[in-house]
């Protein structure tokens, strides 16, 4: 089995050359013990070639996540055959990372893409020549239309046969000088083929690379020395000098391999005038996203979920369940498992797919027609400000309707701090399913006031700022410093057949990952609100007999935690810990254990009890508590699906509940103040932990960045 | 002159980086080295960031970062 990794900067049409030569034959993963993305496949009709696709990059540099992942595969896998796929509309800068490439070791085919977009420009490019001048073979294709495949694949089965790699070096003068003496030094310690690598890794670096190798004190204090003396004679640091010296022999081989017609605006210039004009950019931008949201939050997806929820599952699936397990007679806790534990939990996790699939179907036109990074750069002021991306706002957004595809859309931010934060924070934002619980409290303790509900807004956005803000002090989101230096790439057409694949990969993931969690948690659910001990024996309950179930007892013992936030009684424990499956949960059990059974959405024929039970400060502090604390279930198994990490998951969940502890614990005691106007222990306490959450934002951030800065 | 004090529609020659490690490296892997002809294509509705034009490509860099460029 032949391995060939697909290496290329984003953008350059790898994946659709990945999809287009591997077609259905591909395997989406992780890569080990990070969240970014590994995809393998198989060349369509060629068993003997398996196809890695790196993620794209810019250099094959140890600074940032993705690049470390391609460059530890390409060193320590050795694969037989890098395919680069470059971008002819860019090539100067894409093939600087070519340069590095070939310093690896491994025979390199160059894919030329988007040749067709050259052609139409055109532009020319004297592909032989060039393939002269790079020292490999050159194919020009367009994955976008399939076009030069065939001899693509041609030239991998003619260089995998050869494996033989010219070694060539592209520097001159006194940088090639030196890193000849370089390598006479290392002569003992690497291979030939890769000699040149850790030379110029050791020009760049210095000392770390060559720790590992085993060299005398002599020639340590020999390498030193000629590096020194390089980089003081070209008064520049080893970085800069490499960089310098791939950008100059790039000019040099396409000055007479590269004819640019003229330098005038092109189609994606002129879109881009007007896309992101200063006065325009926002309100297209507007424009876009609610367009997205009233088709995917509200139109068909929310049309298409709302069926398969009321219609396929309720009118259709649970009847005939029921009915079938009527007619075979099977035993009531077992039809109860499978109607309330399993249908109930398959339903959760498929109600949630048509909605995600046309979130995601906008999602993936968006990455690809090249706007997702005009969403970046438009809003990355505002965001950057808590430790952002502006990518960001797109899950928070979609998240007002439902933050199980909120999560699922975190997926396009590429940075994994970044990324980490949104997930956590998206939730925050109330979803659709929390407003019956605003409804109730504004309706029961307010009467009805107008500012329940936009202050619900504010407390969640302001939960996501506080946090972003906090966190980034932490050790655990400080890590990454990589600056936002972002490409704003050419608008392209998008391709149906890469915009319905990525669709389908993101729903199938959701049901394959997050489905496991939240089918599981249902059955759990099920069993300790549907059964109970009585005495002396484990007995089946009636679903007005919740308040004797082990969910009632579990309350009972939770209830004492949430005495200090003013409602410690175990009805509205039990309806927190019930609003795990579904956050509409709350308002219904409350209503079950008021001893009322169904209720309209709002919980209008609850008010009464309600405001019996709770007190305004309690009632605020049962609200704020769960429009923070942990989501439903379904989120959960996205947040694990997204992170691909138990314990960032376990960080997850917990980190929510505390905030939303500490929020509902301050407004209640800071309300009871207020009211009564006496000092307790509570309100002490209170003040601390305001006193120390802003000691928390306002503090330096970590003096371990500001080492690593310098 | 630092890059962030060019206004949109100037093309300026980057002089110098005056940084160092994973900003610098960045900043050369993505062309823009000593040398290098810089259009400053126009700057995001909330002012930051700045959209480059270099070596036929389009880049968006905040200004703190383009802090680092001295430029010509």
């Amino acid at each position: 089995m032949y391995k060939i990794a697909l290496a290329g900067n984003p953008n350059c049409g790898k994946t659709t050359l990945f999809n287009a030569l591997t077609g259905s034959h591909q395997r989406i993963g992780n890569w080990p013990g990070v969240t970014v993305e590994k995809k393998e496949g198989r060349w369509k009709d060629q068993t003997d070639i398996a196809v890695i696709d790196l993620p794209g990059i810019y250099s094959l540099s140890s600074y940032s996540l993705d690049e470390r992942i391609a460059r530890d595969y390409l060193l320590d896998e050795q694969p037989d055959l890098i395919v680069n796929v470059v971008d002819g509309m860019n090539l100067e800068r894409n093939l600087y990372l070519t340069t590095q490439l070939q310093e690896s070791g491994i025979p390199i085919i160059i894919a030329l893409n988007m040749i067709d977009l050259v052609q139409a420009k055109k532009e020319h490019i004297d592909v032989d020549r060039l393939s002269q001048k790079l020292h490999c073979p050159i194919v020009a294709i367009s994955a976008l239309k399939n076009e030069g495949l065939e001899e693509l694949l041609r030239q991998v089965r003619m260089q995998v046969a050869q494996q033989k790699h010219k070694l060539y070096s592209l520097y001159q003068g006194a940088v090639k000088t030196t890193l000849d003496q370089i390598m006479t030094c290392l002569e003992a310690q690497c291979a030939p083929a890769q000699r040149l690598w850790f030379a110029v890794q050791y020009l760049e670096q210095g000392g770390e690379i060559i720790e590992g190798m085993q060299l005398s004190e002599d020639t340590k204090i020999q390498l030193s020395a000629m590096r020194n003396q390089l980089t003081e004679s070209l008064e520049d640091d080893g970085e800069s000098i490499i960089a310098t010296e791939r950008y100059r022999f790039i000019a040099g081989v396409l000055a007479d391999t590269y004819h640019k017609t003229n330098d005038g605006l092109s189609i994606s210039d002129r879109i881009d005038l007007i896309v992101t004009n200063r006065w325009l950019a926002l309100p297209i931008f507007a424009l876009i996203m609610i367009a997205i949201y009233a088709l995917a939050v509200t139109g068909i997806g929310g049309m298409a979920t709302d069926w398969v929820n009321d219609v396929l599952f309720g009118e259709v699936i649970l009847p005939a369940t029921e009915h079938f397990l009527y007619s075979v007679q099977c035993a009531q806790w077992l039809s109860s498992l499978i109607l309330n534990g399993v249908v109930a939990g398959v339903g959760a996790v498929l109600g949630f797919v048509p909605q995600m699939l046309v979130l995601f179907f906008f999602l993936a036109l968006l990455e690809d027609v090249g706007y997702m990074a005009r969403i970046a750069f438009l809003l990355d002021r505002l965001f950057r400000k808590f430790n952002l991306s502006g990518k960001a706002f797109i899950p928070m957004l979609i998240a007002t309707g439902c933050g199980v595809p909120g999560i699922m859309a975190s997926r396009t931010i590429e940075q994994e701090t970044e990324r980490r934060m949104t997930i956590i924070t998206t939730t925050f934002i109330p979803c659709s399913a929390k407003l019956p619980i605003i409804a109730l409290i504004a309706g029961a303790l307010f009467d009805g006031a107008w500012w329940v509900a936009p202050c619900s807004y504010f407390i969640g956005m302001a939960a996501i700022i506080l946090s972003g803000i906090l966190l980034k002090k932490t050790r655990w989101f400080a890590s990454d410093t990589t600056p936002f230096v972002m490409e704003l790439p050419p608008y392209h057409m998008p391709k149906a057949s890469n915009i319905l694949l990525s669709m389908w990969e993101r729903g199938y993931s959701f049901i394959k990952k997050a489905g496991t969690i939240i089918l599981l948690s249902s059955i759990v659910i099920w069993f300790l609100s549907s059964f109970g001990i009585e005495n002396g024996a484990l007995v089946m309950l009636e679903a007005s007999e919740l308040n004797k179930s082990f969910l009632a007892f579990l309350g009972t013992l939770l209830s004492l935690l949430f005495v200090p936030l003013g409602w410690g009684s175990w009805e509205a424990s039990v309806a927190a810990v019930s609003g795990l499956i579904a956050k509409e949960n709350v308002v219904s059990t409350l209503a079950i254990l008021f001893g009322v059974g169904e209720v309209a959405e709002d919980g209008i024929e609850i008010w009464g009890s309600f405001a019996a039970h709770f007190t305004g400060a309690a009632g605020l502090s049962f609200l704020v508590f769960n429009l923070l604390c942990a989501p439903c279930f379904a989120a959960i198994g996205a947040i694990k699906r997204e992170m691909n990490n138990f314990k960032w998951t376990l960080f997850a969940i917990f980190y929510q509940c505390v905030v939303a502890y500490v929020a509902s614990f301050m407004i209640y005691q800071f309300a009871c103040l207020i009211e009564s106007a006496q000092i307790t222990l509570g309100s002490i306490t209170a003040v601390f932990l305001f006193g120390m959450i802003l000691y928390l934002l306002l503090r330096k951030k970590r003096t371990m960045l500001a080492k690593k800065e310098r | 002159m630092k890059l962030d004090d060019v206004k949109t529609g100037e093309q300026v020659v980057i002089q110098r980086l005056v940084c160092e490690g994973s900003m610098k490296k960045k900043l050369l892997d993505m062309g823009l080295i000593p040398h290098t002809k810089v259009l400053v294509r126009k700057v995001a509705p909330f002012g930051d960031p700045m959209e480059l034009s270099l070596r036929g490509y389009a880049l968006s860099i905040r200004k703190a970062e383009a802090a680092y460029i001295e430029v010509a």
